[in-house]
């Protein structure tokens, strides 16, 4: 079912939700979350299919809000789906003129009724984000800084912000190499010396790689600039020798452990569906990642001081 | 030896880390089965895709098959790109299928084995497994004892050192409780209890734990759950398909061993046991057990179980032959195909509740489900007219396929000018989930579990024998019963079922 409402307000979007809702003929709600996506014309259609496919695993109310032109007249145009290719509904709001402002008087009316909001800025987050007008109505708000035009001035931002619920799609990226780190300490727990990173120069996810293994393992962590694509090293040096894990192309990785043959691991950059669909697994606050940040603030901080 | 130091790495805070398998190698026996290429190899592939295996995990075969490592790998290969749950990825294949071997052999040929350990001991080398095995016995029963013997007998089952060895066992776990403890004694002879995992693959982890979640992580069904409220339980498992080519393992089992025996009595005992003091294996165990001792037959099986064989008749649009006529099937055989079973459960919270389970094949539909019925209202302050059409309320929690909630209860009809009118309504719930992550199939937990050495969710030999002791007088009863009776393939079952909940004034449920 889908309907293009145009020049609308909030409460008629909701009668359509309903009205499309008894249409499909399921009038039971079985979906457990918003999802808002703030998002552009250029890169609406993509973060809108990324949220519907996340909404299989989580099914949700998917409210993507474009931001048009401020200039010129007030006016609101929404188009509403429900049931197709999506197990929630979904509504792509346009804002122009001065509501630009003011999303939130369009938002807040349309939140389903007690279960959690989720904010997703799919490229250039707001800066706290917990400030953010919208960010306020959420529980968790996440940023991907990986696609913002700045990358790791955009991380640093984020993490110098850090408030509990806030999270980066460049500390979930990490999630497959953090599990590997942690399974080759599983089967040889050996004490590490220091460890180095290699990645792209750009790439943030590096970045909060050194400070959660800073942090973790108390030693010193160093970055080193590689050509890419994204991370491509991490190296945990030892007395016994150096356990790595290498993946040079951004697809297949090879694990080498002192004393075994070296073996090759299925390391591949995930889809943002999939990255969203882990983030809202969990919707408290990820404390590993407030103690990472915590980590790579103070980092910065003592770079700062010594170049100063 | 001191206790390793933790791994600075790991914070019982930090849940987005996946448990990755340590480093290990799983052997499957029966490897050119349906089960083996349907769902054990798609659940390898999975969980690969997902990055839950180890580096250098390896797959080995043994089968009665002239074979060399690149066939067996193009057979997987054929099975992963048929079955499996997440997409296709070259790599992940590509590592995956250096791990591949595959040794021929009978199981009563001791060269075989010796092909066996030494294809082992060069994984080890070449692929750094770490002398871990898990044994997957996807073989008839009747060939457990000698592959168990020889695992022993050329020191495969003896891990050094700090390694392990595990071995899977598939349901039936015996036919009656004689032969399930014959089975568990050969077992238990060669490994140690908690490296033997039982599966029953009907009934999953996910949806074991759906079930605890929804019963004790809520506030408002635990107060009706007894016999105050509750009316009776309905427990439903029933198949569209025919026996397939099963023919030779049916005709001997029937319906009642073969899915009431493990897969409706673990249901029962999740629905009816108290609240464990914790979420984890022992303390569930404890609970499932302490309610499969309270369960008592009824006294007449004549009038409170039936049980019956499906006759030619049309299944979903498509004419189906009778159970009779399948192939390899004598004329005279007394297997029942369907079985259903009044069930009580001798405790204070249960006492007079009926549990009634049913079970059959060539049935209306797939579906599995538990179906709680309550008691009516004690008064109700409408017209006689008003409420004909009121039910009673249900809760039914679906198993399979859809895992979901639905609750049935009335509602008044809009409008309807003369007065009210009353009438059943749902509400309906299902657990999301078709998504790349989401909800794994019950092999990849299984398989998955065995390899982190997980205690299972699965049934231990104590819950097995309980089950056996519960069904063995009613199968020995129907032995002196003669023939079961036919029933319309594409139906809900015999006439007798009907009858037999007829007798305590009750209905099924159209599932």
């Amino acid at each position: 079912m889908k309907f293009d409402l145009v020049d609308t307000d909030a409460s008629r979007i909701a009668a359509s939700l309903v009205k499309a809702r008894r249409a499909a003929g399921s009038p039971a709600m079985g979906m457990v979350l918003t999802l808002v996506v703030v998002t552009d014309e250029a890169h609406a259609s993509s973060a809108m299919r990324a949220a519907a496919e996340v909404s299989a695993e989580h099914p949700a109310r998917i409210l993507g809000v474009i931001r048009r032109k401020r200039a010129g007249p007030i006016r609101l145009d929404a188009s509403v789906r429900v049931g197709q290719n999506t197990s929630g509904e979904s509504v792509v709001l346009r804002l122009s003129g001065d509501l630009v402002d003011h999303a939130d008087s369009v938002v807040l009316p349309l939140l389903l009724p007690d279960s959690p909001v989720v904010l997703w800025w799919p490229h250039d987050a707001p800066s706290p984000m917990a400030a953010d007008p919208l960010g306020v109505l959420a529980q968790r708000r996440i940023s991907d800084s990986t696609a913002c035009r700045t990358k790791r001035a955009a991380m640093l931002a984020q993490a110098r912000h850090y408030v509990p619920g806030d999270t980066d799609l460049a500390w979930t990226r990490l999630t497959p190499w953090r599990g590997l780190l942690a399974a080759a300490l599983d089967q040889h727990p050996v004490t590490v010396q220091s460890a180095e990173v290699r990645a792209e120069r750009s790439n943030p996810s590096a970045d909060l790689l050194v400070a959660w293994l800073a942090s973790r393992l108390g030693v010193t962590v160093t970055r080193h600039n590689s050509r890419g694509p994204g991370l491509t090293q991490v190296r945990l040096l030892t007395r016994h020798g150096d356990i790595a894990i290498s993946r040079p192309s951004g697809r297949s990785a090879v694990f080498a452990i002192p004393g075994e043959a070296d073996r090759p691991v299925a390391l591949e950059r995930r889809t943002t569906a999939e990255l969203m669909a882990e983030e809202l697994r969990r919707l408290d606050e990820d404390e590993v990642y407030a103690e990472a940040v915590r980590s790579l603030t103070k980092r910065q901080d003592t770079k700062q001081e010594k170049s100063a | 030896m001191t206790e390793p130091s933790p791994n600075p790495l790991r914070d019982p805070q930090d849940r987005r880390l996946p448990r990755i398998a340590g480093p290990s190698s799983l052997v499957i026996f029966g490897v050119t089965g349906d089960l083996s290429r349907k769902k054990l190899m798609p659940a390898v592939y999975d969980l690969a895709n997902r990055g839950l295996l180890p580096p250098g995990f390896s797959l080995v075969g043994f089968a009665r098959r002239d074979w060399a490592d690149e066939d067996f790998a193009q057979v997987v290969h054929d099975a992963v790109k048929e079955h499996a749950r997440t997409p296709w990825r070259e790599e992940v294949w590509n590592q995956l299928a250096e791990g591949f071997r595959f040794v021929p052999g009978e199981f009563d040929d001791d060269d075989a084995f010796e092909r066996l350990k030494a294809t082992i001991a060069e994984l080890d080398e070449v692929r750094g497994t770490g002398g871990n095995y898990a044994f997957y016995l996807s073989i008839p029963p009747k060939f457990f004892a000698p592959v168990v013997g020889q695992l022993k007998e050329h020191g495969l089952a003896q891990a050094a050192g700090a390694s392990w060895r595990r071995v899977v066992v598939e349901k039936p776990f015996g036919r009656d409780l004689t032969t399930a403890r014959q089975l568990n004694a050969v077992v238990s002879e060669v490994f140690p209890s908690e490296s033997v995992f039982r599966i029953d693959h009907y009934l999953g982890k996910e949806t074991v734990q759906n079930i605890l979640a929804f019963r004790f992580a809520n506030a408002m069904f635990e107060p009706v759950w007894n016999s105050h409220y509750v009316d009776h339980v309905q427990i439903t498992m029933a198949e569209d398909i025919g026996i397939g080519g099963r023919a030779g393992y049916y005709d001997e089992i029937g319906a009642a061993r073969d899915v009431i025996q493990n897969h409706l009595l673990q249901l029962v005992a999740l629905v009816a046991m108290e609240e464990p003091i914790a979420f984890d294996a022992r303390s569930l165990r404890v609970e499932k057990q302490k309610v499969l001792s309270a369960v008592a037959l009824p006294g007449r099986l004549d009038q409170h179980s039936a049980r019956g064989q499906y006759a030619a008749g049309w299944q979903g649009g498509t004419p189906v032959q009778g159970y009779l006529q399948e192939q390899d099937i004598p004329a005279s055989s007394t297997t029942e195909t369907y079985a259903a079973l009044r069930l009580d459960v001798e405790t204070r919270r249960w006492g007079g509740v009926p549990f009634y389970l049913r079970t059959g094949k060539r049935l209306g539909r797939r579906v599995t489900e538990v179906a709680v019925s309550f008691k009516r209202a004690p008064h109700l302050p409408f017209s006689e007219t008003a409420t004909e059409s009121l039910g009673q309320n249900a809760l039914v929690m679906r198993i399979q396929p859809d895992e979901g909630v639905t609750l049935r209860f009335g509602a008044k009809v809009p409008g309807t000018g003369s007065g009210t009118e009353l009438r059943d309504v749902n509400m309906d719930f299902a657990y999301g989930g078709a998504f790349v992550e989401s909800s794994p199939e019950a092999y990849e937990r299984l398989i998955l579990d065995v390899l982190l050495g997980d205690p299972p969710l699965f049934p231990r030999h104590e819950e097995v024998e309980l089950s056996w002791q519960i069904l063995d007088p009613v199968i020995a009863h129907w032995a002196t019963q003669g023939r079961p009776e036919q029933y319309d393939a594409g139906g809900w079952g015999p006439t007798c079922a009907d009858q037999m909940l007829a007798r305590d004034g009750r209905t099924w449920r159209r599932p």
